[in-house]
């Protein structure tokens, strides 16, 4: 399948397409070195919905989360086995580039590191590499209307030409989101992002995250429960490399399938 | 109630003495190390400082015909080849009528520098009106009666031990209490080449041997340190051979630097017959001790750059090369300019590695390229510091003092190019 023609279009209406499996993936093994880090996981993300993966720390699933846009590639030891499928092509096959996998499956970090430019530059540096716009007023357009869906616009319009690292934690974090879906993405990779935040910007991230699911599929890894509870339709546990147990969040909460999970969730083990 | 201040006293004491002990030995430690460098420098600006004056002698020349051009037919060449040493003896004759003896006039005209002929000649040919004409003309004094002016030529020492015997003296101070002795900021010095007269020695062929040996060092150096380090540090696997090779980058950093330049004659002038004497053969040979310092420091600037900024590219998408130098090469650079141009310093003052490829030459005229033979700062020191006449020693501390500016400037561009260009993230 041509990832180009499935890249979401904006201009177009969204069409509703529920309980589709953007992600597929089967047999999944993580190896740093000698040490395995997941072990034969079987995940399905659902398209247009936000799936929370949450576990004790090193049980896996940042490691699972950076194997979907292959950020894992980076370390020299590590190796991965099993099948990761986007819309049915698997994401590890020889013929496929990573700069264009990491296009349609972007990401937003723990600790919001803008690049230090402006804030403008941030946003459009994206857009500039893929080429995704052919003239200065549609990068300009592109950057706007990023901002805006990463709920920054009102707050920076003024002041594009700024530092993006002058910001507060908070809207560097939405700058990073700005930055991230400024590509267009399909899929939004989110590592712990408000791990570094106080309560009111984390607050203004969820809403964000919840605005955002209209448009793209989204995995989050957090170490906060109640988040997962608030903004996630689907909830994957992993433990010690594991996957535990998945399903719809409110399941997973009240009613999980595996006694580890059970004590995870009421804050028994962890 | 506690007593705090009782209950530990007695190794609370000791505590507080240890440290307060560590405190003098740390002060005591920066108060030597500052007064070797004070000494070092005092003693450098007291014998140097002299060499940036000179002493002119006040002659009323006659520029006559009969001597300049007897032909009268202005030729470029005879006026060029004209005795004009004798128009300078004759005026200073005029003001000591009483010398008659060949060897006292010998002695008289010891007085004026050697080079008080072209002197004159260079007037002359500038200006070909003042054939005919008489006018007071300001010659350079010799280097002994400079050093007599300067006070460093004791009358206290027996005749036979002094260059300047007490008839010498005796014109010299004539020509003092006439008023025609006159002392000017000695531009000479910094703008004309080696001589073998230490007054008119300059150390301007020195500083553009130094310039163009550095310029081809800068050019073949930065490149090759810049990249290699880049890819070293963002693109080589960990593998074993690349450990060797940063093992060995460090060790290169360590090999004394004459050994760069028996490599330098055995190789380029040897084998690939390079010019000798050349900077672009010291430009080469100092490159490749620059290089270890400059892959050094660039490789630690990069990996300053936080690995977020790193993620950041490649999580939208940008490639390896478009990460490096969109994003981390940019930030790194100020570090890496900072390396090279202490590296560069650190060229600026080697000497061994150009005294192997013949940059240790007697070389009067100015280098005007990169081909040119030429010596470099350093080694001028080197050289002079050599030379048996007395007025070379002012002239050598005089040299360490403009290297020593050259280094200071070197360093603090660096300081403030890294204060400007350093990104905080």
């Amino acid at each position: 399948m041509d990832m180009q023609a499935a890249r979401v279009d904006l201009s177009k209406p969204v069409e509703i397409m529920p309980e589709v499996d953007k992600i597929t993936s089967r047999d999944v093994d993580v190896f740093y070195g000698d040490k395995q880090a997941l072990k034969q996981v079987n995940l399905d993300i659902p398209a247009r919905q936000v799936t929370a993966l949450i576990g004790p720390s090193g049980c896996g699933k940042s490691t699972y989360l950076r194997c979907l846009n292959r950020m894992n590639d980076v370390i020299d030891t590590c190796r991965v086995t099993g099948s990761i499928e986007l819309d049915g092509q698997d994401i590890y096959a020889p013929e496929v580039d990573v700069v264009t996998l990491r296009a349609h499956v972007g990401m937003v970090f723990q600790k919001p590191n803008p690049f230090p430019k402006s804030i403008f530059e941030n946003v459009a540096y994206g857009p500039k590499i893929h080429g995704l716009a052919s003239s200065k007023s549609e990068l300009e357009g592109i950057v706007e209307s990023s901002l805006k869906r990463a709920s920054l616009w009102d707050e920076v319009a003024d002041r594009l030409d700024e530092p993006g690292t002058g910001l507060s934690g908070g809207q560097q974090q939405r700058l990073c989101i700005a930055r991230a879906i400024a590509v267009r993405p399909e899929v939004i990779l989110m590592d712990e992002p408000c791990s570094a935040l106080d309560p009111i910007a984390t607050a203004k991230i969820e809403e964000l995250i919840d605005e955002l699911r209209e448009n793209f599929t989204i995995l989050i890894v957090t170490h906060s429960m109640q988040q997962a509870a608030r903004v996630s339709q689907k909830t994957a546990f992993f433990h010690l490399g594991e996957l535990v147990e998945n399903g719809p969040t409110s399941d997973i909460f009240t009613k999980p399938q595996d006694e580890r999970t059970g004590n995870y969730v009421t804050g028994r083990i962890g | 109630m506690t007593d705090i201040a009782s209950k530990y006293d007695p190794r609370l004491k000791s505590r507080h003495a240890s440290e307060k002990r560590f405190k003098a030995y740390g002060i005591l430690a920066i108060l030597i190390s500052l007064g070797f460098l004070a000494l070092m420098v005092t003693t450098i600006l007291i014998q140097g400082i002299p060499a940036f004056s000179k002493n002119y002698v006040g002659l009323t020349i006659v520029f006559d015909e009969e001597v300049i051009n007897p032909d009268g037919d202005r030729d470029p060449a005879k006026l060029g080849s004209a005795n004009y040493t004798k128009l300078a003896r004759s005026a200073l004759r005029k003001l000591f009528p009483d010398v008659k003896k060949r060897k006292e006039r010998r002695k008289l005209n010891a007085i004026l520098s050697s080079d008080a002929g072209y002197e004159l000649r260079n007037m002359v040919l500038e200006d070909l009106s003042l054939i005919g004409t008489t006018k007071q003309v300001w010659l350079s004094a010799s280097d002994e009666a400079e050093l007599y002016f300067k006070g460093q030529i004791s009358t206290e020492l027996p005749e036979d031990q002094r260059k300047l015997n007490d008839i010498q003296i005796g014109w010299l101070d004539t020509l003092t209490e006439t008023g025609v002795v006159d002392t000017r900021f000695n531009t000479p010095f910094l703008t004309s080449g080696d001589s073998r007269e230490p007054e008119l020695a300059g150390i301007m062929g020195a500083v553009l041997g130094s310039f163009f040996t550095l310029l081809v060092c800068f050019v073949l150096s930065f490149p090759i340190g810049t990249l290699a380090a880049i890819y070293l540090e963002e693109y080589a696997p960990k593998s074993r051979l690349n450990r060797l090779i940063e093992v060995n980058i460090n060790n290169l950093a360590a090999v004394p630097s004459i050994v760069f330049g028996l490599l330098g004659l055995a190789i380029l002038l040897n084998t690939f017959g390079l010019p000798r004497s050349t900077p672009l053969v010291g430009g080469m040979v100092l490159a490749l001790m620059t290089l270890p310092t400059i892959i050094i420091a660039s490789r630690a600037s990069l990996r300053a750059v936080p690995p977020s900024i790193r993620e950041a590219a490649l999580g939208i998408g940008a490639s390896k090369t478009q990460t490096t130098f969109h994003h981390v090469a940019p930030l790194a650079l100020p570090g890496m300019l900072t390396g090279a141009i202490i590296g560069m310093a650190q060229a600026l003052g080697e000497t061994a590695p150009l005294l192997m490829i013949g940059m240790v030459a007697f070389i009067v005229d100015l280098p005007g390229g990169v081909t040119d033979a030429a010596t470099a700062l350093p080694v001028q020191i080197f050289l002079w510091a050599d030379s048996p006449e007395r007025g070379f020693a002012e002239k050598t501390s005089a040299a360490i003092i403009v290297l020593l500016i050259f280094l200071v400037i070197m360093n603090l561009a660096a300081i403030l190019l890294r204060r400007k260009l350093e990104t905080r993230w």
